[in-house]
């Protein structure tokens, strides 16, 4: 009953002074907003780069072969073609602490069906490859074994592809041209979206390794990969299947003191988990930055409620002589500060998911509205009326009943 | 006649610093029940003083304060807001009634800090406003109201907890004569009907109303009368 009476009471002051009260929540209005939208953006960021990883699979390190010297020139990765099929069975066969080996092969290549061409990514690989990127079919089947040993001539397409070749058509059991080659759709690949670094995944057709290499991509070395993707056996396992695998590659390849290494070892979830944590420091330096606007919008409310109990302290004093305890008033002014927090905690906070929701549709960042940002500014406000509203509170309830009455 | 207030050498000194005020050098006397006292005095002969300490706004520096037997000279300002609240009720110079706010709502006040119920403080405020001949204007703002009126609500609110006594600073001071004498004979009226009233004034014309005149000069009583016929309203 007495928060009531109090709710009533600050309620007819807030009215009283509409204008004073809206400029005073203002302040609120936009730290909360600015809090909303900040945590918003931030944590949208590490959502995609969540995203991201998962696409990639997990617990995966890549093998590139390359960077050899001829003549004093050093050639880049991917320049030449050092890692063989012996290399990929012995992985398989002496890394213990690798699951699942799949070498790759890229090339670009325009696809033909009907009257539509495209050109795409195309990719060797073999039944693995699906398995570690943990990519899953929508229509048809995978690769198999026999594909590959076969260099048989078919294909995946991705959902880029698909789309854009066949539209509405089903693509599977249709036969697309790559490079002249007749090749027949077995199966059409979930959407994957955008890469880590940009790229589309869905915009690729892949092929038997063999086959890529035979007749679509080409290699002056026989019996030699592109790229491999190695899925370690468990995460914690992940750098000792590292460890294994350039162990193992340097004695295969000779590597010592007088030849420099012909491949190189990366851990993308490991460069991921780094900018998944710079967006969260980002999103974090956000949140503060934000917060400094909520601190001086609190501080605009300590200022307002000071006024306020000057302005009444003839009030206060007629409460006190009819019987006000210091509790009774320190709850007025009290209710009356946190009212208007939460006022514009919720003002504020409409704003901010309507600001993110724009800076999502105008900018293109992905934002993210977390419930519990929602719940957590919501209280935060609330303390900020109690702990800014305190101190003018306090102080009301402290003024001599005698003085106050004769307050001019 | 039981007595509702009795005073002991009762004695305050202001400190303001350097300067030490005594505004009370020693002050006894009782109060019955029922009685209509004016309490009267220049200023700064302690009158205003003794009616803060009357009030239990303020507490003394030294001696004795009974209400209703019961020394309240020093108690914590919590339990003296209680007692303002259950036993006393004050009507002001300056009327003091809250702006914006209904007379109802002025009237429930006291009751909402004694934590009466909404619909028994609804019934005992529009009582009170009944008493004092204004329950038409329950539902007026009091800034809608004229100054006899504002202070008739004054009167209600210091009824509506049916205190002990009700105690008046300069209740007709910002009031002319004719309204003056209407307010009077509402205390009249209410000290017939068995309520105690004290009321400070410098105006003899006010204290012409009451009983008995306790005149202060300098911190002191300075006399102590009765007034064998008081004046009666119309």
């Amino acid at each position: 009953m007495e928060i009531l009476q109090s709710l009533k009471i600050a309620l007819r002051a807030l009215k009283a002074n509409k204008m004073r009260s809206f400029l005073t929540m203002l302040g609120i209005i936009i730290g909360i907003g600015a809090v909303i939208v900040m945590i918003a953006i931030g944590s949208g960021a590490s959502q995609m780069i969540a995203d991201q990883i998962a696409s990639i699979g997990s617990n995966i390190i890549m093998v590139i072969p390359g960077s050899t010297t001829s003549g004093g020139a050093r050639t880049g990765f991917h320049s030449a073609p050092t890692l063989t099929w012996d290399d990929v069975k012995a992985i398989r066969n002496e890394c213990p602490s690798v699951a699942l080996v799949a070498p790759t092969a890229r090339g670009a290549a325009q696809v033909v069906y009907g009257n539509m061409n495209w050109s795409t990514l195309v990719q060797g690989i073999t039944p693995e490859f699906l398995q570690i990127r943990e990519w899953n079919l929508v229509a048809g089947r995978g690769l198999t074994e026999a594909d590959v040993e076969g260099a048989r001539k078919d294909c995946l397409l991705g959902m880029t592809v698909a789309e854009t070749l066949f539209g509405s058509e089903d693509p599977v059991g249709k036969v697309v041209r790559i490079k002249k080659v007749p090749f027949t759709v077995v199966g059409v690949l979930e959407r994957k979206g955008q890469s880590p670094r940009g790229d589309d995944q869905d915009d690729a057709v892949f092929l038997p390794l063999t086959t890529a290499q035979r007749k679509i991509i080409g290699t002056q070395f026989p019996n030699t990969v592109g790229a491999m993707l190695i899925q370690a056996v468990s995460e914690d396992r992940l750098q000792q299947a590292e460890q294994e695998v350039s162990s193992l590659l340097d004695q295969r390849h000779r590597i010592g003191p007088t030849k420099e290494r012909d491949y190189s070892v990366r851990n993308l979830s490991e460069i991921l988990a780094v900018s998944q944590q710079s967006a969260q420091v980002m999103s974090l330096l956000l949140g503060a930055v934000a917060s400094i606007s909520l601190l001086v919008g609190g501080i605009g409310i300590m200022n307002i409620m000071l006024v306020s109990v000057t302005e009444r302290t003839r009030e206060i004093g007629i409460r006190m002589a009819i019987g006000a305890k210091q509790r009774n008033i320190l709850l007025q002014f009290l209710t009356e500060a946190v009212l208007m927090t939460l006022f514009g905690g919720i003002i504020g906070m409409l704003m901010g998911v309507v600001g993110a929701t724009v800076v999502s549709r105008l900018v293109g960042w992905p934002t993210l509205i977390a419930s519990q940002a929602i719940v957590i500014s919501f209280l935060f406000s609330g303390g900020v009326g109690i702990f800014f509203g305190f101190y003018p509170a306090r102080k009301a309830a402290g003024l001599n009943p005698i003085d106050a009455l004769r307050y001019e | 006649m039981s007595e509702v207030v009795k005073l002991v050498e009762l004695t305050k000194v202001y400190d303001l610093g350097e300067q030490r005020v005594q505004a009370l050098r020693g002050v006894s006397f009782a109060v019955a029940s029922g009685e209509f006292l004016a309490i009267m005095g220049a200023s700064g002969s302690g009158k205003s003083t003794c009616m803060y300490i009357l009030g239990c706004l303020d507490t003394p520096t030294s001696g004795q304060y009974l209400l209703e037997n019961v020394s309240v000279g020093n108690l914590s300002r919590n339990q003296l807001a209680e007692i303002r609240n259950s036993k006393l009720g004050f009507v002001f110079q300056g009327f003091n009634l809250l702006p914006r706010t209904t007379a109802l709502e002025n009237v429930e006040l006291p009751l909402i800090y004694a934590r009466v119920s909404a619909g028994e403080r609804k019934k005992r405020a529009l009582e009170a406003l009944n008493r004092v001949g204004l329950a038409d204007r329950a539902g007026h703002l009091t800034n809608q109201l004229s100054g006899g009126q504002q202070q008739r609500v004054a009167i209600a609110r210091s009824l509506a907890n049916r205190p002990a006594m009700i105690l008046a600073d300069e209740p007709t001071g910002n009031l002319d004569t004719k309204t003056s004498a209407e307010i009077m004979d509402i205390f009249s009226e209410l000290n017939g009907q068995g309520i105690t009233i004290i009321m400070v004034t410098h105006e003899p014309d006010m204290a012409a109303y009451a009983r008995r005149v306790i005149t202060f000069r300098d911190g002191l009583v300075l006399s102590d009368e009765r007034n064998p016929a008081p004046q009666q309203g119309n």
